[in-house]
Parts: C-alpha cells; sequence; structure tokens
C-alpha cells in the first residue's frame, strides 16, 4: 500500500475543471516533482492532497500508516507573514500543534521536537530572532523546520526555492535531498525542471498532456522530451 | 492629585476606570490578531453595525438594548470574517460596504422614528460615547467584568491556535486545526468587545482601542508572545491615564483616551525607528 494512492483524480474551483485525468502513487521514500505550466493547476493539487480542498472527481487514498494530519507543509509565503511578528522558535513550534490534540499547550516533548528540528536546519542560532529579520532562504528553513515539527514522513512543499538566489537554492536543493535521504518522502511543486531531473525520482506532469513516472520514463517520454528541451530553449533565448 | 482622590471617591469615577481598563485590556488582546490577518477595519464596520443596531433597539423601545445589539453584530462579525476569502466580494470592500451602510440606516431609523427631543446629541454620544461611561450601573460593570473575564481566558486558552491560525492558516488546516472554527471563535469574540467598548470611546472611535495598542507594540518588539503583552500594558495603561485625564481636565472620555494611544504609538514608532537604526 503506497502513502497516497490517486485515481482518476480531477482538480478545479467550483464545478470548473482545470486538470482530469490524474493517476498517481507515492510511495515511502520518493521524492515526487511536480511539474507543469502556470495555471496547469499545480497549487491546486498540493491543496487537494492536503484535504484543504476537496477534488472534483476521482480520489485519494492515503495508506500505510499515514495518517491525514502527518503531511508537513512548506507553503508559499503570503502577504501577512512578510511582516508578522514572531520569533523562529514560535513559528517552528506552531508546527506541533497537530500532536496537541485538545490540549491547549506545548509541552516539554513538543519543545523539545522544536530545538531538534531547528538544529537540524541550521537555524537554532537564530530562535530568538525576528522572523521578519530574516534572509529569504532563512525564512524558508524556519518553514521547513516547523513542516518536519507535524511530520516524520512526508513533506509537501510548494516551490521552496521561489525569490532565492542560485547558491541559497542549491542550499536549499541539497538540504531537501538530505531529508528524502534520511526516509522522508518528499511531493515537490517546481518550476525548475532542471532540478527536478537532478534530484526527484518521480515526476508527475500536469497540463494539456498528464505524465506520471519515474525520471527516467519521463526523459524518455514525449512530454518530458518537449518539456524538458522547451524549458533550455527558454532558457538560452533569456540569457 | 487632591482632586483626583476626590473624584475616586465617587462609585461612578471608580466604576468608569474598572470597565475602561477591562475593555482596553480585550480589545488589544485581539487587535494583534486582527492587525495581523489585515482586519484592521473590522473593529470600525462592526460598531457602525452595533449603532444600527442601536437605532433599531431605540425605535422598537426596547429598555434592553443588548438584546437587539449583541446578536446582530456577532452576526455581522461572523459574516464579515468569512467574505474575507470571497472571491466576488473582497473583504475590505465588504467591511466598508456594511460600515456605511448600517451608520446611514442607523442615523436614519433615529431620524424618522425619533422619539427624543435632542436627536443629534443623542447620535453625538453615540457616535462618540461622550457620557455614557460615566453612567454606568453597578449591573452593566458587573456585565462587563463576567465578559472580559471570559474573553481574557479564552484568548490565554487558545493562545497556541490563534498564533497558529493567523500565522498560516493553511498550514493549521493541513495539520488537523480547524481553523474556520478558531476565525468563528474570533469573530465572535471582537463582536462582543466591540458592544462592551461603544460605552467606553463610541461606535466611532473603536478601531482606535482595537488596533493602535498592536500596532505600538509591534514596531518595538519582535516575537509574538511580546507583541501581545506589551500591546496590553500599552492599552491599560493608556486607558488609565487617558480616563484620569479627561475627569481632571473634562474633556470627552473617548477621545481623550485615543489621543493618548495616539501619543503612545508615535513615541512606540520612534523607539523602533531608533532600535532598527531606520530599518523601514
Amino acid at each position: 500500500m503506497a502513502f497516497i494512492t490517486a485515481t482518476d483524480l480531477s482538480l478545479g474551483y467550483d464545478s470548473q475543471v482545470i486538470v482530469s485525468g490524474l493517476n498517481f502513487t507515492v510511495n515511502r521514500g520518493d521524492y515526487l516533482c511536480i511539474v507543469g505550466e502556470n495555471g496547469s493547476g499545480k497549487t491546486t493539487l498540493m491543496k487537494t492532497l492536503l484535504h484543504l480542498k476537496e477534488p472534483v472527481g476521482g480520489q485519494i487514498v492515503t495508506g500505510d500508516g499515514l495518517k491525514k494530519n502527518e503531511i508537513g507543509y512548506l507553503p508559499q509565503q503570503t502577504l501577512v507573514q512578510r511582516d508578522f511578528p514572531a520569533s523562529v522558535k514560535e513559528i517552528v513550534l506552531s508546527g506541533c500543534q497537530g500532536r496537541c490534540g485538545m490540549r491547549p499547550f506545548y509541552n516539554r516533548e513538543e519543545k523539545s521536537l522544536a530545538r531538534e528540528n531547528m538544529e537540524r536546519m541550521g537555524i537554532l542560532a537564530l530562535a530568538d530572532r525576528c522572523y521578519r529579520d530574516l534572509s529569504g532562504g532563512q525564512q524558508q528553513r524556519v518553514l521547513l523546520a516547523r513542516a518536519l515539527c507535524a511530520t516524520r514522513k512526508i513533506l509537501l512543499l510548494d516551490e521552496p526555492v521561489a525569490g532565492l538566489d542560485p547558491v541559497v537554492t542549491a542550499q536549499m536543493y541539497d538540504l531537501i535531498k538530505d531529508l528524502n535521504r534520511d526516509g522522508i518522502t518528499i511531493i515537490m511543486i517546481s518550476h525548475d525542471i532542471e532540478a527536478a531531473m537532478k534530484y526527484a525520482s518521480h515526476i508527475l506532469h500536469i497540463g494539456d498532456r498528464v505524465f506520471f513516472g519515474t525520471i527516467d520514463e519521463y526523459r524518455k517520454s514525449e512530454t518530458g522530451h518537449f518539456f524538458i528541451e522547451g524549458q533550455k530553449d527558454g532558457v538560452e533565448s533569456n540569457g | 492629585m487632591d482632586k483626583l482622590i476626590l473624584y475616586l471617591q465617587y462609585p461612578f469615577v471608580r466604576y468608569a476606570l474598572i470597565v475602561g481598563v477591562l475593555i482596553a485590556l480585550c480589545s488589544s488582546l485581539l487587535g494583534v490578531t486582527l492587525v495581523l490577518k489585515r482586519f484592521s477595519f473590522i473593529g470600525d464596520g462592526l460598531s457602525h453595525v452595533a449603532f444600527g443596531a442601536m437605532a433599531i433597539a431605540a425605535v422598537l423601545q426596547l429598555t434592553n438594548e443588548m438584546v437587539i445589539i449583541l446578536p446582530v453584530t456577532v452576526i455581522s462579525a461572523v459574516l464579515l470574517l468569512r467574505t474575507g476569502k470571497n472571491a466576488r466580494i473582497q473583504g475590505d470592500a465588504a467591511i466598508a460596504m456594511v460600515s456605511v451602510g448600517a451608520l446611514a440606516f442607523g442615523y436614519l431609523l433615529m431620524n424618522v422614528f425619533s422619539t427624543s427631543p435632542n436627536l443629534s446629541g443623542d447620535v453625538c454620544s453615540t457616535l462618540f460615547g461622550s457620557t455614557s461611561i460615566l453612567t454606568l450601573t453597578q449591573t452593566e460593570v458587573w456585565v462587563c467584568v463576567v465578559l472580559s473575564v471570559a474573553v481574557v481566558l479564552i484568548f490565554l486558552f487558545f493562545y497556541n491556535r490563534i498564533f497558529a491560525v493567523t500565522f498560516d492558516e493553511d498550514f493549521s488546516r493541513a495539520a488537523g486545526t480547524r481553523a474556520d472554527a478558531y476565525n468563528l471563535m474570533i469573530a465572535v469574540v471582537i463582536a462582543v468587545i466591540i458592544v462592551l467598548a461603544m460605552n467606553l470611546v463610541g461606535s466611532l472611535l473603536i478601531s482606535a482601542l482595537v488596533i493602535f495598542p498592536a500596532l505600538s507594540a509591534m514596531r518595538v518588539f519582535n516575537s509574538f508572545r511580546s507583541v501581545t503583552v506589551c500591546s496590553a500594558i500599552l492599552s491599560v495603561v493608556s486607558a488609565f491615564f487617558g480616563i484620569v485625564l479627561s475627569i481632571l481636565a473634562g474633556t470627552p472620555v473617548g477621545s481623550t483616551i485615543v489621543a493618548v494611544d495616539v501619543a503612545v504609538f508615535l513615541v512606540c514608532y520612534a523607539v523602533g525607528a531608533a532600535k532598527g537604526g531606520f530599518r523601514k
């Protein structure tokens, strides 16, 4: 049984369907990249996987001991967060909220978990700093540490490198790769097809054509060939 | 000083101080969340709704106006917070719409069905809360104490959840927190505070009580906890000195409190700028 199995999934707003016929599975230890053009429904898919939205059709089944609220989520930054007065510690600790149940306060175990994850992300020294004063890369590490407090199994990352400079981007990818090596399953939305080809084990391409399979299959497939070449041409003509 | 001690011997002055401080405390606690959720204007909108509801109560000649004002305001609060996510009417537009609409209808009703000989005086005191805080009865004080204690307890009990939902609603929901329920709770609590605060500063100036302490605290402090604590302290101190000042100087209570809040904000702004080396 896979962590997540999607069968004949259709996504959209209200009853308007953006993308349909999605079939894919995510197994323990996978590194899945979701690629596709803007507006193809990547973020909607992410929200559906998180149960923030209902699918228009089809279904998502979680299995292999994965509970609904055991998914760690790294969202895109919102306007609200940009000038939010909160310390790093407070934000990371809020990742533990799913563990609390009805209990209103965090216990010692959760506090040490938050500490552990700050250490893991290399932001322990920043614990008392204000979130809004951090650099983009540091902020992403904070949110990643928070997501890790929510899960030991699977992380959903929504464009984790958006707005980061190349050096920090590379560090971020390495960090995610390390997490994957430690046994955490990764699902990532990405615009960066090159990085996806480098790091991911599976690709889900959504848009006019839908593809799901391993990296090698994607490279050989028509969709993948088209998309990878297209991106390269784009980069070259831009550069 | 002697004058102040003399005044404090009157029960209505003590009542005003107690109620003023409690309302200031409650409004500042929720203020941080509202400001951060970009709902600064919700206090304003709701207070106008409360004004409209009060006009209806006056027309119906109810003896206990709360029966109408509280439920109407609570329902409006729920609806307004909900439209924040609605694509068809933007949150800020919805608030502006409800706000001015209720104000207009309230005044219209009071005018058409007026029973009072001094209409503009009535309207003015509802809008600016000129003297009603000095005419509180003992029962009203107790109601206010009970509701304030409830608000503070709710806030303390759900502090971590309120932080989580304010910072990142989607993440909270994904982690299994019932964000909608907390939003609803925030809406109800803020409505209760606004109805209480109408007595203190009147319905036009309530927003000031909600947003100024939070904004002042946010200039100076960097964590959610310190901002919340600082905002509560600033608000209580400002309300206390505002009331005392207004009694001593014979100025209107509500606007004096707000003036003190504004002064505190300016000081905090300067402190924040000095601290951050003119970062922003």
